[in-house]
Order: structure tokens, then C-alpha cells, then sequence
């Protein structure tokens, strides 16, 4: 059976707007009758993924794809890519300069994050080319 | 205990309240909001002095049933209303995090 696929782009540009993709894949999953607690699950690891984007790759594309057994969330970006992805999924390892700590985030927080809230994620990150961030959910 | 009533009992000051029959089951303080994301649980009530529209979202994304902001402070413009359409029931106080957390310890 194909999946039901929902394609976000994520705005670069605009910061405090970050977190439309994910507010509106949690409205998408909620008509789907998706339980409450896979949904919570996909919608603050793609909202990580989603800042990450904005913070690090000024924007790039978030697609979701719903199988009957689980949700996987492609996040793609052309980026500066990820020199060494053991460092940065470390907790509390941030490349986040002071505007973004101002703002509340930066805290090295953000793949580590999307790793406890995913079953299953994979990061693959060419330095120049981009990043592409894998994550699945079982239902 | 639900949101208009913790607002009720620890004098807040209502911000936007479109869930006020939300229920709290517990609390949660902090400002970076990864570690918010990563730490606090449904249906807690939010405390932090965070004031920028990334609140609204990541209230949303947790599930939380209100944000307090504690110290007085006040939102940034726009914030309200991103909190109103989202069903978000914010609110401030003039006391800090700390006393806000002991305060709400006592009533759930």
C-alpha cells in the first residue's frame, strides 16, 4: 500500500515562524486518528529537525509519509552539512551562536531530542552538500 | 485541578485563556526550549520567562495546558494571538519561576 506522503517546505528566513510544518503535521495526523502519543512524538522530533534547518541551513524540506504500521519523516537540507554527526549528537554539543541562544534554543539539545522521540533515525551529511535526516515512528 | 482554576488559586494574570477547562497534572520550568521539548509532559503547566513566538509552538508540540510567564514578563507582539489561535492558554505573574513551581506543587 503507498503511503499518504505530506510535503512541507521550511522557511529559512523567518525564525519565530519556525514550527509551521510540525504545527500543521500535528493537525494533519489528529484528522487521521493518529494516538496522542506517536503524534507528540512526530511533531517535537520533526519541530527539532525543522530548527535545525532554520538555524543551521537557512531552510530546506520536510516530508511525511504515513504507512498502516509506522510514520517516517524525511528532513532535507542544502545546508553546510555536519563535519563529525557523533559530535553532534551529543547532548549539549552546539554550533548555535548567541541570536539563537537569546531565543531559546542552541542548547545541543535538538538530535539528541529527535533520537529519543524516533525509533529509528539515521543521519547522512555531506560537509558543502547537506544534510538528510531520516526518522520513524512505529504505530 | 484545570487551568482557570491553578490561574484562579495562584493570582494570574490572563493572557489568552481558549482552554481554560484544560486539565494540569503537573509542572515544568525552564527556558531553553529543546530542553523543554525533551523534558516536559503533557498536561503540565509551563513555567518560564521565554517570551518569543517559539513558545506558542513548542506548547503546542508538548502538549502542555498552559504557559505561565513568570517575572512579570510579557509576551513579544504577536504572541497572544499565535497562543489564541493555537488554543493556548498563556498567562504571567508577577512572581518568579521558583515561587511559581512551590506554589503549584501545593495545589495539584
Amino acid at each position: 500500500m503507498d503511503p499518504l506522503k505530506i510535503h512541507f517546505e521550511v522557511d529559512g528566513e523567518d525564525f519565530s515562524s519556525a514550527g509551521e510544518a510540525s504545527v500543521e503535521m500535528k493537525k494533519k495526523l489528529r484528522q487521521l486518528g493518529i494516538p496522542a502519543d506517536v503524534i507528540r512524538r512526530c511533531s517535537i522530533a520533526m519541530y527539532e529537525g525543522e530548527i535545525n534547518m532554520v538555524i543551521h541551513a537557512h531552510g530546506g524540506t520536510a516530508d511525511v509519509e504515513v504507512y498502516p504500521d509506522r510514520i517516517v519523516i524525511i528532513l532535507e537540507d542544502h545546508g553546510p552539512g555536519i563535519p563529525d554527526i557523533d559530535l553532534a549528537m551529543q547532548e549539549g554539543y552546539s554550533t548555535a551562536n548567541d541570536r539563537i541562544h537569546n531565543m531559546g534554543f542552541g542548547a545541543g539539545m535538538g538530535l539528541p531530542n529527535m533520537k529519543r522521540y524516533t525509533e529509528d533515525m539515521t543521519v547522512e551529511s555531506t560537509v558543502g552538500v547537506g544534510t538528510k535526516v531520516t526518522m520513524t515512528v512505529k504505530l | 485541578m484545570t487551568a482557570s482554576e491553578v490561574a484562579s488559586l495562584l493570582s494570574l494574570k490572563s493572557i489568552c485563556v481558549p482552554a481554560p477547562e484544560r486539565e494540569v497534572l503537573g509542572g515544568y520550568t525552564g527556558d531553553l526550549l529543546s530542553w523543554v521539548m525533551g523534558r516536559a509532559k503533557p498536561d503540565d503547566a509551563w513555567i518560564t520567562i521565554m517570551s518569543n513566538q517559539n513558545i506558542a509552538a513548542v506548547a503546542m508540540l508538548t502538549d502542555v495546558s498552559m504557559v505561565i510567564l513568570a517575572e512579570n514578563v510579557a509576551p513579544d507582539a504577536g504572541v497572544a494571538e499565535l497562543c489564541e489561535a493555537k488554543s493556548i492558554n498563556l498567562f504571567s505573574s508577577e512572581l518568579p519561576a521558583y515561587e511559581l513551581c512551590v506554589k503549584l506543587e501545593k495545589l495539584i
